[in-house]
């Protein structure tokens, strides 16, 4: 149905796409995996009508193409669901289904056709949480990308370009995906999927593109290649043991809550130990970056003791030696527009700790490519965006480091060099706590793993537990 | 699910704006009462709503750039070259009004479009390209006069002072262009796509909006608005006069009344039905101010204490609402 030949891209004279060839069949699911950076967000790009090729031709049914604005691909039946979603929080489900295409009857916006349009698409995928008036920002995140999707429907999309769809839900959540790419699959939608999640390309592709640096390496169908040999052909080699081997044991105790809470919180007894990585599961909502924000002091806790002391604001966690890299590094962990060497020093000088000298070595040590300090961090890659993050803090020399989502949208390469990173931290004697969603990462990194459910802890298990007793202990209230 | 939207809408800003109103009144007519006089006589309504046409056109004008996430501070300068244009054009006869008004459409059109150009196509952010705007109209209207100008015939003054059994013939006006923006808002693409360009730019751009035109559009018609105003002040005045939008200070008055109705100033967010609320609120202090014979520095601390609580208010029920 899509057919691309010869793609090729530069931005400001820096290629980043060269001789892409793709074809996409109509009931396919076609997945592209490659490294962040290795050029997939701007192919994406590219068949949505964002950004026009420099070279190469685009064929759809047979008949060469070539959209000049997003809204000219959407008339050709091509729809985008961005990892960032594009709706507006403040209107209907209905009016973002229809935004830019809003129904008409005698010169006026025909609400009722509207409305009507969109109660029947929902119907038609199974949702009945929410219904067409309702204002989206009262949606759960895996609700919000139900809305894109029958956003996409809507415009009778026989392509659907999906951008890391699954990056923001939880868990269970992403089986409602999954049901909904099934779907789709059976109207005879085609959907081009792409993911860092091997497991979900697996699940879910016919066929998988890898691309690196910009070029195609190969396509293959799913049944031919194994998660080992796509992470070799995405990276250029052998990854062999995906995790960091665990510490010999665990030194002193360097911060305990006994009987801690707050508003989203209860009861919580927890140790953090020098040497000791942590990991804390729970379905969204769970409460695990509440657990997080109370440590650090954002949202503190209101009752029940913690040692050395409870902070009460980020300063005085701050004070503590806690540091906190937050699940949404663009919103909360980085001055995006400002210089690697200004957000690394972010804590240094709001604390006005020394260090301030280190940086160069800071960089080395979370090992920055290109350690470059002048450039501004919007333009980095999600995992080198990260390690930015983890210089922040270790530049206050932190007793504990609390993550969250630790390498959420970064590439495999990345995702082992933070992995590596946070496992030296603890041996040299940080105590780590690591909240995750990922549950292979949970699994392969925690030397515990401590399971939350309505914001009471639901059980500890012990290092390299299975998938299974995690989501038991997570889900057992939901399923009751 | 319809008696949950509506009762949604009604926990909005638009709702406290109109409470603050009715609380505003009883407090004024009992503080008028206390004073041993009467608030809100008949006379006084229509005071409330002469003084406040002006500034309610341009504010709805205003509404509808600060949605679209721009803002317009050109607006006080388009208004008194709007009143010279239509007085000097008119020059006393009463054959003139129809080429003076279509001349002030056709002006203040072209500010509008200028504005929405600059901001668009050369990338200047509102508030700049507003301002340089408004500087360039100021330096014309100073070279050109020094006191006010033309001469509007009788019967256009009906305008500004006629009335309609108790309603002003310039709050019809008024009424008449919220209802036509609260119409364009609410059932026309246009409308909805003003509310996405102002809510997320990038969002209404991938959808396939034109963003741009949009923005350019609705500089027009904020411009349109001021422009009107202009007219309703010339025929107030009976001639055009170079001063009598600053005097007014319909720029900042102007969106200070949208900001006090509700709509976000980020843009994407409110309604003209704040904004008429707002004005009319800022009208009932003033009204109620000169009733008990306020000194002028006092009514403007509290205007500006008032605004700045009004938005601390929305800010903060914005935050609580359970997300």
């Amino acid at each position: 149905m899509l057919s691309m030949r010869g793609i090729g891209k530069s931005f400001l004279g820096v290629r980043v796409l060269s001789g892409i060839d793709l074809d996409v069949a109509a009931g396919e699911v076609h997945a592209v995996v490659g490294e962040n950076g290795a050029g997939k967000s701007t192919l994406m790009k590219i068949i949505c009508g964002v950004h026009a090729p420099d070279e190469g031709t685009i064929e759809l049914d047979g008949r060469p193409v070539s959209f000049g604005h997003p809204l000219e691909a959407q008339r050709s039946g091509i729809a985008i669901i961005y990892q960032e979603f594009n709706l507006l929080p403040e209107r209907t489900v209905a009016e973002n289904v229809f935004l830019g295409r809003e129904p008409v009857r005698r010169g006026l916006v025909d609400r009722a056709a509207m409305e009507q349009a969109t109660a029947r698409l929902l119907d038609e995928l199974g949702e009945g949480s929410f219904g067409p008036r309702d204002a989206v920002k009262r949606l759960s995140v895996a609700q919000q990308q139900v809305v894109e999707i029958v956003k996409a429907l809507s415009v009778n999309a026989r392509l659907v370009v999906m951008d890391e769809p699954s990056a923001a839900l939880a868990e269970h959540e992403v089986e409602l995906l999954y049901r909904l790419i099934g779907r789709l699959r059976e109207r005879g939608v085609a959907v081009l999927y792409i993911s860092h999640r091997l497991r979900e390309v697996f699940d879910l592709a016919d066929r998988v593109t890898v691309l690196k640096d910009g070029s195609r390496v190969t396509t293959r169908p799913i049944a031919e290649v194994t998660s080992d040999e796509l992470i070799r052909l995405m990276v250029g080699r052998d990854l062999g043991t995906y995790f960091p081997p665990r510490s010999p044991g665990a030194g002193e105790t360097r911060l305990s809550l006994r009987g801690a809470g707050n508003h989203k919180l209860r009861d919580i007894d927890l140790e953090l130990r020098a040497g000791e990585i942590v990991g804390i599961a729970g379905l969204q909502g769970s409460g695990r970056s509440e657990l997080a924000k109370a440590i650090f002091g954002a949202e503190p806790f209101t009752e029940g003791e913690m040692t050395p002391s409870r902070p009460r604001s980020v300063r005085e966690g701050v004070a503590l030696g806690i540091g906190l890299v937050t699940e949404d590094r663009k919103a909360e962990g980085l001055a995006l527009r400002q210089s690697v060497r200004d957000n690394a020093l972010l804590v240094a000088r709001a604390v006005g700790a020394r260090g301030r000298d280190g940086v160069r070595d800071l960089l080395e040590r979370v090992r920055l490519a290109p350690p470059r300090q002048d450039q501004e961090v919007r333009y980095l890659s999600g995992g080198n965006q990260q390690k930015v993050v983890l210089a922040k803090w270790m530049t206050m020399a932190p007793r504990v480091l609390l993550f969250d989502e630790p390498t959420r949208g970064v590439d495999v390469g990345a995702k082992a060099a933070i992995h590596d990173l946070m496992r030296e931290l603890a041996n040299d004697g940080m105590a780590i706590m690591m909240i995750s969603s990922e549950l292979p990462e949970l699994i392969g990194m925690s030397d515990r793993v401590v399971v939350l459910r309505d914001g009471r802890i639901a059980g500890t298990l012990p290092a390299g537990p299975s998938e299974e007793a995690i989501m038991r202990l997570a889900a057992a209230e939901v399923v009751s | 699910m319809s008696g949950v939207s509506v009762a949604a809408r009604l926990r909005e800003p638009t709702q406290v704006v109109f409470l603050a109103l009715l609380g505003l009144i009883a407090l004024g007519w009992v503080l008028v009462a206390l004073d041993g006089g009467q608030f809100l006589t008949m006379e006084s309504v229509v005071g409330i709503q002469q003084r406040s046409a002006a500034l309610g056109i341009v504010a709805v004008g205003q509404t509808l750039a600060i949605l679209a996430g721009s803002l317009d501070l050109s607006v006080a300068y388009l208004i008194s070259l709007a009143s010279l244009v239509a007085a000097e054009i008119m020059a006393g006869r009463d054959g003139n009004i129809v080429p003076a008004v279509a001349a002030v459409l056709a002006v203040s059109a072209l500010v509008g479009l200028v504005n929405g150009l600059v901001i668009t196509r050369l990338r200047v952010h509102a508030f700049i390209a507003t301002l340089g705007v408004a500087l360039i109209i100021r330096g014309v209207l100073d070279h050109l006069y020094d006191g006010p100008a033309g001469k509007v015939p009788e019967s256009f003054q009906l305008l500004g002072y006629s009335r309609i059994g108790p309603v002003p013939v310039s709050a019809l006006l008024w009424a008449g262009v919220a209802v036509a923006a609260w119409f364009l808002l609410s059932r026309t693409r246009l409308g909805y796509r003003i509310y996405a360009v102002g809510g997320n730019e990038e969002v209404a751009r991938l959808s396939g909006i034109r963003t741009g035109r949009v923005v350019v559009l609705t500089h027009v018609l904020c411009s349109l608005c001021a422009g009107v105003a202009g007219l309703l002040l010339a025929s107030r005045l009976g001639a055009g006069a170079p001063t009598v939008g600053t005097d007014g200070g319909y720029d900042l008055e102007s969106i200070a009344a949208v900001v006090l109705g509700g709509t976000a100033l980020a843009g994407g967010k409110g309604g003209v039905a704040g904004t008429v609320g707002g004005v009319l609120l800022l009208a009932v202090l003033d009204t109620l101010f000169n009733q008990l014979e306020v000194n002028s520095f006092v009514k403007d601390v509290v205007r500006g204490v008032v605004i700045v609580v009004a938005v601390a208010v929305y800010a903060r029920r914005l935050k609580g609402r359970p997300a």
